[in-house]
């Protein structure tokens, strides 16, 4: 029997710390609700060409009556067209989750290598890059996001970068402090006595630490990327593309046929119900996550 | 993972560093020379991101109807988009200083006249708004913090966390939908109603009824999380202990000794994230048809008026910058271990 690598060492830590970890997170009753709800929901979004037909999007193909109440055909009623609002509701989960998630892996993204940078290279770097965090992290970013989409072109990309672009403050100057402190230990002025030149002290040392408090704000992100979605398509800046409906184009539909003054309850409740449970699912997941790295805000 | 310090919830709560050396002078200048530099990249911005694309933004201005080149060349030569980058910078510069941001497609007036027109709805609602909602909030968040973990904090926060999961302008929908005929749906005044100041009030109040709850509805969580946490921070400390060893009432302890503590990232936090309740009130003026700022930036956005857009979004910013600014001045003048150091 020979002793285990290094590696293999550092790996079998790496999964005894995620299994305490884990038995942390499932301690928590809001925490495991929030992760069903998110397993149940991106499983409906990912499976929804299997169990349904997408042609029912289709405005010439719609069969339903014109806002018509929900009935045996179409349990959540239909929509001006006469398209099922719960054939729209589950297909928009698509979309806004696909921007919720892709808007949030940039603006991590982003937010992860300023802060980084500006931390470890400190000095005017850090000096010039906290001023352009801050400057983002101050103006209202719906506004600026108004207008990167007003000057790109209409669609689910521009989107994607119109959130992106303006949400990564806040993970930078977390990610910035928190590597302010990773790289005060002595183990990183070990790393580079021993000749580790800054591509290795970043990606070996303090990435891998600052990574669970990125994955963190990642997930508390997620729902405000989907709610600034929301936003910005209701404002009609969506795709406008009706095969590929978001609750944001939806409820924006909703609106524009008036659906308020017509008491039409079926169209406007199922895509606002649908976000809120979405970004509170997500909320509750990244708080028990929160609690699992920070003792301090356990209960009790 | 357990070795890793997380900076929670502090990261919503962006707490000045203490100055190092140099003293109050220093840092209030520090303060407003950030504020500036970011004042001018609003500034840069705003131009840069309606000129990167001068062919569309002709092209916006005939809106669909049939342009000759001759025409589309004739209207860039009116707006200045054939001249270099540089001198239509300048020129931009200028006419901003002299409190100029250009002509209007739609109104046919000057953004400018507009913008100011508009002002005092959204100062009016954004004002009340927040005042109830810091209001509601910090008397929540204290409420919560002082019986950490009882119902009364569990249902406060979850309700709290629900409707900050909401978007501002659906709530605002069903609240129209929910209330419909007991509040106006449209506008700031009815066009019947008697000129004097009382009628005009009240009609106003009136109709500002549904707006200002849903902005309020939508903005009190951040207040109310953030003072149930920082009071949780203060909850152990040795001066509450010595406070009740004295012999003071349990809610003595708590008004006059842990809540004036407490309350400075909260009230910084009002400044800060004024970015987010401007945001909010674009899309609440949007549904209510509130005359303000932000249903100025959707109709501007909406037929692509971009010397408007440019405009709306250059004072938003400009405006929220200033709030920040000053919070950070204030909070020095507030804080007596910020002063002292």
């Amino acid at each position: 029997m020979t002793a285990p690598s290094p590696r293999a060492l550092a790996w079998r830590r790496r999964g005894a710390a995620f299994a305490a970890g884990w038995r942390q997170f499932a301690s928590q009753r809001s925490g495991l609700v929030g992760l069903g709800l998110l397993v149940v929901i991106v499983l409906l979004a990912i499976l929804a060409p299997v169990i349904t037909d997408q042609g029912g999007l289709d405005v010439t193909e719609a069969t339903g009556g014109t806002m018509a109440p929900p009935d045996g055909e179409y349990p959540l009623g239909t929509d001006r067209s006469g398209r099922s609002v719960l054939l729209l509701t589950l297909w928009s989960s698509r979309v806004s989750l696909l921007v919720g998630f892709v808007a949030t892996l940039l603006s991590i993204a982003i937010g992860t290598v300023i802060g980084i940078l500006a931390a470890h290279y400190g000095r005017w770097v850090s000096a010039g890059l906290m001023r352009v965090t801050d400057f983002f992290l101050v103006i209202p970013s719906l506004v600026l996001a108004i207008a990167l989409s007003t000057v790109m072109e209409r669609g689910i990309g521009t989107i994607i970068l119109a959130i992106g672009l303006t949400s990564w403050p806040s993970a930078a100057r977390l990610v910035r402090a928190q590597t302010l402190t990773i790289e005060a230990r002595p183990y990183i002025e070990r790393s580079k006595a021993l000749g580790g030149g800054h591509l290795h002290v970043i990606t070996k040392h303090v990435l891998p630490a600052v990574l669970p408090l990125v994955f963190v704000n990642t997930t508390l992100a997620v729902g405000s990327a989907i709610v600034a979605e929301s936003t910005l398509s209701f404002l009609g800046l969506g795709d406008p593309d009706p095969m590929r409906p978001s609750w944001g184009t939806m409820l924006r539909s909703a609106w524009l046929d008036s659906a308020v003054l017509a008491g039409a309850w079926w169209y406007l409740l199922p895509p606002g119900i649908a976000i809120a449970i979405v970004v509170l699912a997500f909320t509750m997941c990244g708080r028990a996550l929160e609690a699992v790295l920070n003792p301090r805000l356990r209960e009790g | 993972m357990s070795d890793i310090i997380t900076p929670t919830e502090d990261a919503l709560v962006e707490v000045p560093p203490p100055a190092r050396g140099g003293g109050t002078l220093r840092y209030v200048l520090t303060k407003i020379g950030g504020g500036l530099v970011s004042l001018a990249l609003v500034i840069v911005l705003g131009f840069l991101l309606f000129r990167v694309l001068p062919g569309d933004v002709v092209q916006s201005m005939f809106r669909g109807r049939p342009a000759t080149p001759e025409l589309m060349a004739e209207a860039e030569a009116r707006l200045g988009l054939n001249k270099p980058l540089y001198e239509q910078f300048l020129d931009y510069l200028w006419r901003l200083l002299h409190g100029d941001l250009g002509e209007s497609y739609v109104f046919n007036v000057p953004v400018t006249d507009k913008i100011l027109e508009r002002l005092w709805p959204t100062v009016l609602l954004v004002g009340v708004a927040t005042l109830i909602a810091v209001g509601l909030g910090l008397w929540l968040g204290t409420r919560s913090a002082w019986r950490r973990g009882s119902r009364f904090d569990r249902i406060s926060t979850g309700v709290a966390l629900t409707l900050w999961s909401t978007p501002t302008f659906w709530l605002g929908m069903l609240l129209l939908a929910a209330t419909s005929g007991l509040f106006p749906t449209a506008g700031l005044v009815y066009s019947d109603t008697p000129p004097d100041f009382l009628s005009q009030a009240l009609d106003v109040a009136h109709h500002m009824v549904l707006p200002t709850v849903t902005l309020v509805a939508v903005i009190y969580a951040q207040y109310q999380l953030v003072m149930r946490s920082s009071l949780l921070e203060e909850m152990d400390a040795d001066y509450l202990t010595t406070a009740r060893a004295k012999g003071l009432r349990d809610d003595q302890v708590r008004r006059r000794h842990a809540v004036p503590n407490a309350l400075l990232p909260t009230v910084t936090l009002v400044f800060l994230h004024l970015g987010m309740v401007i945001a909010g009130a674009v899309t609440t003026e949007t549904v209510f048809s509130w005359p303000g700022l932000g249903l100025l930036t959707y109709d501007a956005l909406r037929v692509r008026d971009l010397p408007l857009l440019q405009g709306t979004i250059v004072v938003l910013a400009g405006a929220v910058i200033i709030m920040n600014v000053l919070a950070d001045v204030l909070y020095r003048v507030l804080d007596p271990r910020v002063r002292a150091s």
